[in-house]
């Protein structure tokens, strides 16, 4: 079963209806112990960070989630939810975040309008399950002020362009995320969370 | 690179998709789900409906109508059109929309934008304005004003120091229509929306007037826009979005290819939602 965390941050039923459309068994989750049977776990997000990794907290989340990504099992950020997996993000403050992966979440640069809002192409710097079939310069649906800055180089398997190159899609094993919305991104989204589903 | 947007506006009353042409006459233009299924199957980068009626009941027709569009189609989803109050938003984005766009509502309370922006992100509070060309001395910088309720009251606002508010507000985005334009097809007023992307830096959505290619072209190029709203061009199959695109991906502007075969994974056919609109 792929659990889709409500914490509280958004409407989850598009993630959830992508799943559905892909014949897979997905479920909104509430609490922690809804998710105890999930093999995969998604984490979406649409809010400020700091919000977001407060009421992760509040739910009790924290070291569910960690204790999934430990385990191996795998385990997919969406938007915030790719910025939560890093250690810090400087919006709206300082914050800190899963720590999952090494990197900090800053502001883009002066120069491109803000938030970056649309469809922009990856580039594929490391293949893995998640982009089997995907094609080089692919373009997804993003929403976002601000990106990550990984600190590990082989943690990025795909950037994107906007002002600066940063990454848009992280992964180390079977831990993933990505910046843009692949539930709202057509085919090539679809396409994405069916090869997150086959992972296992 | 990010892509220019394409985005068909499904204008929406009493359940029906509707033209607008300078906010007054109406001609039938199709069963709104029946032409969403087929924007999306053309590859449109979003979509948005905007209920004309906005009425209470009518509202209801048309989050019903959006509901049943985005279990089919994986764009996202823009709904516009007399949202007056925080409970409007709040409603909306529990359905099925991505964002709303909120017009004369913000006019009037202001803090409908930063009530929405701090609850549910800048990302999906977009501001809309009806501006409305005011005549200003020879040599003057052009000067518009913002009209509320469909286009039909001047409130006397200067649309520049407006769009800096709606932004300031939490406001991500902004839909600039042009009353003097709107169902014209004689273009956009890229005056207007080169003015307003020179004084803010959120994305701008250009809309009305909207009747060739070249329009289009000009909007986003000259424009400055970052985005171009159309409705008629499309809803009478004047030109295909792919038409559009192949158009503009000519000229050197950058806009998403959208080839379904490209991958196929067997989506059920979009269009298997007209047969549900009787429902």
């Amino acid at each position: 079963m792929i659990a889709v965390i409500d914490y509280g941050m958004g409407n989850l039923r598009s993630v959830e209806k992508a799943f559905e459309h892909l014949g897979c068994d997905a479920k909104i989750v509430e609490s922690p112990d809804q998710a105890s049977e999930a093999t995969h776990l998604v984490l979406p997000g649409d809010a400020a960070f700091g919000d977001a990794m407060s009421n992760l907290r509040n739910r009790g989340w924290v070291e569910p989630i960690c204790d999934h990504v430990e385990a191996g099992k795998p385990f997919l950020g969406i938007c915030v939810g790719l910025q939560l997996m890093f250690e810090e993000s400087e919006e709206l403050g300082t914050h800190r975040g899963l720590g999952l992966l090494r990197g900090r979440v800053v502001r883009f640069p002066a120069g491109e309008r803000i938030p970056q809002i649309g469809w922009n192409q990856i580039a594929i710097k490391k293949q893995s399950t998640l982009l089997s079939g995907v094609p080089e310069g692919s373009f997804f649906y993003f929403v976002h002020s601000y990106y990550v800055d990984a600190a590990e180089a082989r943690d990025s398997l795909a950037t994107t362009e906007y002002g600066v190159d940063y990454t848009s899609i992280a992964g180390r094993d079977n831990l993933f995320g990505v910046q843009f919305h692949p539930e709202k991104s057509q085919q090539v989204g679809l396409l994405l969370l069916r090869n997150f589903a086959s992972v296992n | 690179m990010l892509a220019k947007r394409i985005i068909p506006c499904l204008d929406v009353k009493g359940g029906r998709n509707v033209r607008g042409v300078k906010f007054s006459a109406d001609q039938d233009a199709g069963d709104p789900v029946e032409l969403a299924a087929r924007y999306d199957r053309e590859g449109a980068d979003e979509l948005v409906f905007y209920d004309i009626t906005a009425s209470s009941d009518g509202r209801d027709i048309v989050m019903n109508l959006v509901q049943r569009v985005s279990e089919a189609v994986f764009i996202p989803l823009t709904v516009g059109g007399g949202i007056r109050t925080y409970e409007d938003v709040r409603e909306i984005l529990k359905g099925a929309a991505d964002k709303v766009s909120i017009n004369s509502g913000a006019v009037r309370t202001p803090d409908i934008i930063r009530q929405g922006a701090e609850s549910f992100g800048s990302q999906c509070i977009v501001g809309a304005i009806d501006a409305r060309r005011i005549d200003v001395s020879a040599g003057a910088d052009p000067a518009w004003e913002i009209c509320i309720d469909g286009g039909r009251t001047g409130t006397g606002m200067d649309a520049m120091e407006w769009v800096e508010q709606l932004v300031d507000l939490g406001a991500g985005e902004l839909v600039l229509n042009s009353i003097d334009a709107d169902g014209t097809r004689d273009g956009y007023d890229l005056e207007l929306n080169r003015s307003v992307a020179q004084r803010v830096n959120v994305p701008i959505v250009a809309s009305g007037g909207c009747g060739t290619m070249d329009h289009i072209f000009e909007v986003l190029t000259d424009g400055q826009a970052s985005a171009a709203l159309a409705a008629s061009i499309f809803h009478f199959e004047i030109y295909s979005i792919p038409q559009v695109k192949a158009f503009l991906k000519e000229r050197g502007v950058i806009v998403r290819d959208y080839d379904p075969s490209l991958i196929d994974i067997g989506i059920a056919d979009p269009g298997s939602v007209t047969a549900r609109a009787e429902d």
